[in-house]
């Protein structure tokens, strides 16, 4: 990073020697040997826990910074783009030039009102914004707009789902209460190069628009934390009001996490920041519960601290940097008046276009189909279960996928979904791909699957021909059947002949089926399907089989 | 380059003798003008108003570059006032020539096409120094227009230079700046000089009145015919009040502080200095209204002509007089000069009343706790890292913020942040923030309680007195200058109210004596109107100057003095 940094400092704004940054790195190195140390001593698995330790529960709390997706930012006319050139889309106002103001996107206000909408929260149709000062180099007025007294919405729950019990197929589901969605403005970007021990700032981001959401201490674990955090992801992008990219930073988590035994008032609590994934959600949150866990049983108090979560090592670090309790000075923004919003048209007050204001009523009528009802949908329409539509739902894409190959096919889709689910996203995972990069085609699917539904392959056969759709999508499925030769033997004449060579090498089984064991029949079966390789109608073959052995 | 006429330029030893209404000269007088009296008549042609200057101009009797190059002139022949930070001589003489331009075909931009103006140092000007005569933005170059420096641009005004003032305009003086103090130019004209018996005039000059200092002494000395101020407690009717100038604070949010360098967001309003109330209603014309980067500003109520009614009868007025502005320290001058024009309304039929204004000797507390505290969170930008002042101190990005702030901010503003950071502590937000929050909100009420009556205006003085030499007020502090200073201004910025000074007379001393009038909200227009009408019953006299003697006998003393300022 610190190369491409001082490559482009040209059009950076200014670079500035962080030596404090330095030492925080010394620093924090030292701390991770010793927590590597202590930590190393026991497993980090929750379920293997000893006794004592399992008496004592995680309490976790979500704050979540969504990035709005929108032309401009927040409160300035610059534009929008992640991995644009360093400090590309800095408007006056964004790099707080002295005598600029802020002038509100109403964009950032729909979005943040139609995702308090999806949120079940309470729209204040009255919200207003403050200062929160601290002083950072990627922090260029010394303050952050925020919305710290009243916030545009509040009181909202996030209801959520993932796949727990026994064999992980059964669907859980959970609600966490939202306490409010804030508006603020994102910071920008400090590149931190140690070898010149300086600092280059990048604007761009500064300035963008932020829904804060805060949620309630709900939930127990880094699982739930992380599924709900998956739902929420879902729900914003559906909406369209945030990418949701967590890599890219649209969608950052900050989880506040202590522990405690059940009954008694929360533990104290530490800030986990730094978790770029929604799967790191789920490992940083477990690591450090079982952390504090540890700190209190070796007789130890957790401190109310900040710690970063590092993806390499699984765990988590303090923060040197934001050591301490900030006092951050709130006081109300000035030069923004209360933002209103209005229930709807008829309460626009006289002198306001209405074309110009936030209508909440005319925001909800344009809310899409939310996941929990497209996956109840689903159900209903398709009939498959839950934890299928839930899968569906969840898998970026793979809905699309799936209501393509229904299309096209004759299949029910009750039957469909298997492929999908077991095949498909077995194939995916196996490799680490995504819906979207999937070799075979709903097109391709379908066309397996017509030619499985009409009769013309046995099932297994079509398992064995997706494998090899797999590996050369370039083929067409009809042609992949005639070379693997894995049509239907529908010469009667030819079955009988494979039967007739397959009883005459198990005499055996033959005498305990005329012996009256009609089970055994199954066997013989198995082993003709495994000489015409699975190209044998079953019940075809069935018939043909009962007949010969009577 | 040299774009100015090298001829010297004596200032008129005397006017002719008072008339009524208001002593102006004629056009006609003004340049009728042969060689051998164009130093006399040059300084007439200064003191003409907008009106008749832009008539002037269109008539073709007198030509931009023309008016442009005598304002320059004049600023070079008061440059001992230290009135002007920056002089944009070059720019000037560029708009005067396209000005000229236009007026030569006939098609001027408006009443305002031609007319050289000057801007307090605290607006945004497109890639001119902006200092807020502060050593943390020496050398700052903004690269955009304050809204109401570009509307007076668009208008084809003529930017002559930039003004002189308090540091971040925190101060009630203009003493308190980088560049040094500002001068009154009534130290030099010839009523203070005669009055005062001949005493030093490098020792006894007055004080302009703060913060906006710079643009009432453009104005006062008529090397400009309009000049931006801002005024937050004060700052704009202070000075114009102690040099004799005409001086409005409008309603909040009817002119945009988009670019205005701010000093209390909430409270901030550019105001415009004038030496008549029908210039200033010109220049409120041009630049009310509601702008798309100040989402606190709001249409003009209504679209009124730029020129005020000529007759306007005080009969139907009530004018109220607020029982608590009788401070202690008002002096009996300008308590007769109080007198004396509420008994003019009252002789004119205008009903005169007693009002009380309880709350308003709270009012400088409440301003003191959320100046400061607006102050720390606006000059919070000024970090080193993107512009202004950055220390050489960079051991760390902690150390460098440090000692940036020291370096670049003077004594006033440091306590002043150092005092709004306190207030704002999570553990005294509520004793203080949210306690002076309410105490306004009581003043706001107060105001709209007496108008709600039935007052149509309140006249109050503007200052305690006349203007006090610089000798003695820096006796004091600022901070106890401000609080004395203000404490007539200030209620109306706490409660957005527009007000208005307007010179009376000049006192004992020789200085100019006013007195302010509170409108009500929005209702500028209105204000106006009254002031223009107290204007014409008084008679209060062009500056001026004692003789060319004192002005050249200055020039040394102001640069021993400047040096002292900047070396300390």
């Amino acid at each position: 990073m610190a190369a491409s940094c001082s490559g482009s400092s040209a059009i950076l704004h200014k670079c500035v020697p962080f030596k404090s940054m330095c030492n925080m790195h010394q620093c924090s190195g030292v701390f991770i040997r010793r927590i590597w140390t202590s930590g190393s001593k026991c497993q980090l698995q929750p379920k293997l826990q000893s006794k004592s330790a399992s008496q004592m529960v995680g309490v976790v709390a979500l704050e979540i910074h969504a990035q709005i997706q929108a032309k401009s930012k927040l409160f300035s006319s610059s534009r929008v783009g992640f991995s644009a050139p360093p400090n590309s889309h800095v408007s006056f106002f964004d790099a707080s030039l002295p005598g600029t103001l802020p002038v509100l996107n109403r964009r950032c206000v729909e979005a943040a009102v139609m995702t308090g909408l999806a949120l079940n929260c309470k729209i204040n149709t009255k919200s207003l914004f403050d200062r929160k000062h601290y002083f950072y180099a990627d922090l260029p007025a010394g303050y952050q707009i925020t919305q710290q007294r009243v916030p545009i919405a509040v009181n909202g729950s996030l209801s959520f789902s993932y796949l727990g019990g026994k064999k992980r197929s059964e669907v859980m589901t959970k609600s966490v209460r939202v306490r409010q969605i804030q508006l603020e403005q994102d910071s920008g970007k400090s590149l931190h190069d140690d070898q010149r021990s300086r600092t280059l700032i990048d604007l761009n981001r500064a300035g963008v628009g932020l829904m804060e959401v805060v949620m309630d201490p709900d939930m127990c674990c880094g699982e739930e934390a992380a599924a709900a955090v998956r739902e929420l992801q879902l729900i914003l992008q559906t909406l369209g009001t945030c990418q949701g990219n967590m890599a890219e930073g649209q969608l950052r988590v900050d989880a506040n996490v202590s522990v405690h035994h059940p009954g008694e008032p929360l533990g104290i609590r530490t800030e986990v920041k730094n978790i770029n994934s929604a799967r790191f959600v789920a490992r940083a949150i477990d690591y450090e519960i079982q952390r504090q866990i540890e700190v209190l049983e070796s007789g130890g108090t957790v401190l109310n601290e900040t710690r970063a979560f590092d993806s390499k090592t699984g765990m988590t670090v303090p923060m040197r940097d934001k050591e301490g309790l900030q006092d951050y000075r709130f006081m109300p923004e000035p030069n923004l008046p209360p933002l209103f919003v209005y229930e709807g048209v008829d309460t626009v007050p006289d002198g306001f276009d209405p074309a110009h204001v936030v209508v909440i009523d005319r925001l909800k009528a344009q809310l899409p189909e939310l996941p929990r009802v497209k996956r109840t949908r689903l159900m209903e329409e398709y009939g498959i279960l839950p934890e299928h539509s839930f899968t569906l739902v969840n898998e970026d894409g793979l809905m699309d996928f799936f209501e393509s190959v229904v299309q096209k096919t004759k299949m029910e889709p009750r039957k469909l979904i298997g492929w999908v689910i077991k095949e498909l996203m077995g194939n995916l995972n196996q490799q680490n791909l995504k819906v979207t990069q999937s070799p075979v085609s709903p097109e391709a699917l379908a066309q397996l699957l017509n030619l499985l539904e009409s009769g013309f392959i046995s099932s297994s056969a079509a398992k064995v021909v997706f494998q090899e759709m797999w590996k050369a999508p370039e083929k067409c499925v009809e042609q992949l059947v005639k070379e693997l030769d894995l049509g239907l033997i529908s010469d009667r004449e030819e079955l009988v002949k494979i039967c007739q060579r397959v009883m005459d090498a198990h005499p055996d089984l033959v005498k305990v089926i005329r012996g009256g064991n009609k089970k055994v029949l199954n066997k013989l079966m198995g082993v003709v399907q495994k000489e015409s390789k699975g190209r044998a109608d079953p019940v075809q073959l069935r018939n043909i089989l009962e007949e010969m052995t009577s | 380059m040299d774009v100015l006429d090298q001829s010297e330029i004596r200032i008129p030893r005397r006017h002719t003798g008072r008339r009524k209404p208001r002593w102006q000269p004629t056009v006609q007088e003004a340049l009728k003008c042969e060689k051998s009296e164009k130093r006399r008549t040059s300084a007439i042609m200064l003191g003409l108003s907008i009106k008749e200057v832009s008539a002037a101009l269109r008539e073709g009797k007198l030509s931009a570059t023309e008016l442009c190059r005598k304002c320059l002139q004049r600023i070079k022949k008061t440059r001992h006032l230290n009135a002007y930070i920056t002089v944009t001589e070059e720019l000037a003489m560029r708009q005067a020539q396209e000005a000229d331009d236009r007026l030569l075909r006939g098609k001027p931009l408006g009443p305002l096409d031609g007319i050289p103006f000057s801007v307090k140092d605290n607006f945004c000007t497109e890639n001119i120094e902006t200092t807020c005569a502060s050593r943390m933005l020496r050398g700052y170059c903004p690269p955009f227009n304050a809204t109401v420096v570009q509307k007076l641009l668009d208008q084809g005004a003529v930017l002559v230079g930039k003004t002189n003032l308090d540091e971040f305009a925190m101060g009630s003086g203009s003493t308190d700046g980088v560049f040094g103090p500002v001068r009154n130019p009534w130290s030099y004209a010839a009523p203070y000089r005669t009055l005062s018996h001949g005493t030093d005039p490098d020792s006894d000059w007055v004080i302009t009145g703060g913060s906006s200092g710079g643009s009432a002494a453009a104005v006062a000395s008529l090397s400009s015919f309009l000049a931006l101020g801002s005024d937050t407690g004060g700052s704009t009717r202070n000075p114009g009040s102690l040099c004799g100038v005409v001086a409005l604070k409008p309603s909040y949010s009817l002119l945009s502080r988009h670019g205005l360098i701010p000093l209390v967001n909430s409270m901030d309003v550019p105001g415009i200095m004038s030496r008549s109330v029908h210039d200033t209603a010109i220049a409120l014309s041009v630049l009310q209204g509601r702008d798309e980067k100040d989402s606190t500003t709001v249409q003009a109520p209504d679209s009124h002509p730029a020129a005020l009614p000529q007759e306007f009868d005080v009969r139907d007025l009530c004018v109220g007089v607020p029982k608590e502005y009788h401070a202690p320290g008002l002096s009996a001058e300008t308590l007769s000069q109080w007198t004396r024009v509420a008994a003019m309304f009252e002789r004119a039929g205008a009903r005169v009343c007693e009002v009380s204004l309880p709350h308003t000797q709270y009012s400088i507390v409440c301003y003191h706790v959320l100046c400061c505290c607006e102050v720390a969170s606006n000059m919070a930008r000024f970090d080193g890292l993107q512009y202004g002042h950055r220390s050489a101190v960079e051991s760390s990005t902690e150390a460098l913020y440090a000692t940036t702030r020291h370096e670049g901010f003077n004594n006033v503003v440091r306590r002043r942040v150092l005092s709004g950071n306190y207030f704002l502590l999570k553990q005294n937000y509520e004793r203080y923030f949210v306690k002076a929050q309410q105490i306004r909100r009581l003043i706001t009420e107060d105001f709209r309680r007496v108008f709600a009556s039935g007052v149509d205006v309140l006249l109050t003085p503007t200052t305690l007195s006349d203007a006090a030499t610089y000798s003695d007020f820096i006796q004091e502090d600022n901070r106890t200058r401000s609080a004395q200073d203000d404490i007539f201004t200030q209620p109306v910025n706490l409660a957005g109210l527009p007000a208005v000074t307007v010179p009376t007379s000049l006192s004992s001393r020789g200085l100019p004596l006013s007195l302010q009038l509170i409108g009500q909200r929005l209702q500028d227009r209105k204000l106006l109107a009254v002031a223009h009408w107290m204007e014409q019953q008084l008679d209060f006299p062009l500056i001026r100057f004692h003789d060319e003697d004192d002005v050249q006998d200055t020039k040394s003393e102001r640069n021993r003095d400047r040096e002292r300022t900047s070396g300390s």
